[in-house]
């Protein structure tokens, strides 16, 4: 196995009386990344916020870099950018402002600061008051914040909060940068499925604090069952032709018929099947459950 | 260290451009000015008065004086502890503050400082306005007896016990505002103490020292009158005590504090 980067063990948390987060054991390894899924209030910003120590964690359940949070508080936030609900931003100072605030606390040059508003193209803002910035430009500043101190590991927690679609792309585009060409380990979280497909590596399923599913993306894509689709000239007549031969039918419409996918060879038999008995196959093809049923599926059941 | 000098330049940074810092040069400025231009216009009475130099000091610095031991000072500085806060709180900042490669400690500790720093601007500049306007006064009219007497060392002193005096109401506030993010809490709580502190140190009630909002009354009244020598009277001591105990407890809040 890789560097974990971030791990937890059997993580439990409360507020209050209420558990909000449940024995979650992340797994996220170097170079991935690691897309957090979950509905809202699944527990995700507060998993992120314990990640950070801005939550105190039980002793030894939380490691960063190998290392026990508590008692590695300073070291370990050395090492990671983060942005985690809404940017924390002063609204009374420019964008730059904000970043060159940011390079006194981390003790770094200006020079950082002028890079990070050209690489998320705030350059042309950069002296406007950061209280009057757009919700996808606040976005944009908090993220550039998070990547000021070129940090090995960044916790972005629905970084595509608010952005226009070019934004949403954008970001998207960059955080795979940062991971292939920089190596850096990125967490993003999200509540939406079809964004996290695009870029992760991994993929971390919660709700009600109970991580449901963990692995790569393609762990995830197995675990949909693939199913043929079948488009003919005569559906009604196919589907009994089908019935009557010991096809199982999962499903029909008024166009297509749904059957379970055994394999390619089969999906070539069955095609040639029904040739023979003079029906006319449009199309056939395999399909799987979109990973958007999936997600539901998988938080639904729990 | 190198995080505290680091956190304190940060909250200097931060601040610089918001109405909490121009407070503490401009209120001495605004008072102090108001006062010259009083005694500027009624020039003729007060010289026909013929008081001594040092009289003249007393009733130019006691203008203001007279009313900072229960309004000025103890309002101030609930104001600066609470816009200190304020600036996280307004801007929901605490949660990326507080998850910098910085030690707690330092990060509250810089910010306990600099609404120390600010008061202590604030009076020293009150102190310094008042000598650079006595003297503008005597230039501008020569009928002024300004140039008799130095009031340097007596307003020097007299200004840095009213500094010694708020720490005690600084720390409480500190911690008041640091706890709630609203403008009520705070104000209110000080507005209440501010009067309970009024009413005890006017009354003379013997255990007045107890009550940190009475701390500047009492240190101002103290020095008009018997132990005007004497810089670390009763509730001075009892001014720094509560500022080092209730700072040390904010410590422990802030640490133990999660970040919603």
């Amino acid at each position: 196995m890789r560097d974990l980067i971030i791990e937890t063990r059997g993580l439990n948390y409360y507020f209050g009386n209420q558990k909000v987060v449940d024995d979650l054991s992340l797994k996220v390894e170097k170079g991935s990344i690691y897309g957090f899924l979950g509905p809202n209030g699944a527990g995700k910003t507060t998993s992120i916020k314990i990640l950070l120590n801005l939550l105190k964690s039980p002793a030894n359940t939380v490691f960063l870099f190998g290392k026990e949070i508590n008692s590695n508080r300073i070291a370990s936030l050395k090492r990671l950018g983060a942005l985690v609900e809404q940017p924390a931003i002063y609204a009374h100072l420019s964008g730059a402002e904000n970043l060159y605030n940011r390079c006194m606390l981390l003790g770094i040059s200006r020079t950082k600061a002028k890079e990070m508003l050209r690489l998320v193209g705030l350059e042309d803002a950069a002296d406007k008051k950061a209280g009057k910035y757009s919700l996808g430009m606040k976005q944009r500043l908090g993220i550039a914040l998070a990547l000021l101190s070129d940090p090995e590991l960044l916790l972005l927690d629905e970084p595509t909060n608010g952005l226009d679609p070019n934004g949403i792309i954008e970001i998207r585009n960059l955080m795979i940068e940062l991971a292939t060409k920089h190596q850096k380990t990125i967490l993003v979280s999200s509540h939406l499925l079809a964004e996290i497909e695009r870029i992760a590596t991994h993929v971390g399923i919660i709700n009600k604090g109970k991580l449901l599913f963990q692995g790569t993306i393609n762990e995830l894509h197995d675990l949909s069952k693939p199913m043929i689709e079948l488009e003919l000239n005569d559906i009604a007549g196919g589907r009994e032709f089908l019935n009557n031969n010991g096809y199982q039918i999962l499903n029909s419409t008024e166009k297509k018929i749904i059957l379970p996918f055994i394999s390619t060879e089969e999906c070539g038999r069955l095609n040639t099947l029904l040739i023979q008995h003079g029906f006319t196959v449009y199309s056939i093809y395999q399909v799987r459950k979109d990973l958007e049923h999936l997600f539901l599926d998988i938080t639904k059941n729990n | 260290m190198r995080s505290l000098l680091l956190s304190l330049q940060s909250e200097f940074y931060k601040s610089r451009k918001t109405l909490a810092f121009w407070a503490s040069i401009l209120l001495p400025l605004l008072i102090c000015g108001l006062i010259t231009f009083g005694f500027l216009s009624n020039a003729e009475k007060i010289i026909k008065m013929h008081y001594p130099p040092q009289v003249l000091w007393m009733n130019f610095s006691g203008a203001a004086l007279g009313v900072m031991g229960m309004l000025i000072l103890p309002f101030y500085v609930i104001f600066m502890a609470f816009s200190v806060n304020n600036i996280e709180h307004k801007n929901d900042t605490w949660k990326s503050l507080f998850a910098q490669p910085l030690n707690k400690f330092s990060i509250y500790a810089a910010k306990y400082l600099y609404a120390v720093m600010l008061i202590f601007i604030c009076l020293f500049l009150f102190a310094l306005f008042t000598i650079l306007f006595g003297h503008l006064l005597q230039a501008l009219n020569s009928g002024f007896t300004f140039n008799g007497f130095s009031p340097v060392a007596l307003l020097s002193k007299i200004y840095f016990k009213m500094f010694l005096s708020s720490l005690g109401i600084l720390s409480l506030q500190f911690i008041i505002s640091l706890i709630w993010s609203d403008f009520l809490k705070p104000m209110g709580i000080g507005f209440v103490g501010i009067i309970a502190g009024i009413i005890v140190a006017s009354k003379g009630w013997e255990y007045a020292y107890l009550v940190p909002y009475s701390h500047p009354s009492l240190a101002l009244s103290m020095s008009k009158s018997k132990n005007m020598d004497q810089l670390f009277s009763q509730e001075i001591y009892s001014s720094l005590i509560y500022a080092v105990i209730l700072f040390i407890a904010g410590y422990f809040i802030v640490a133990k504090k999660s970040i919603k």
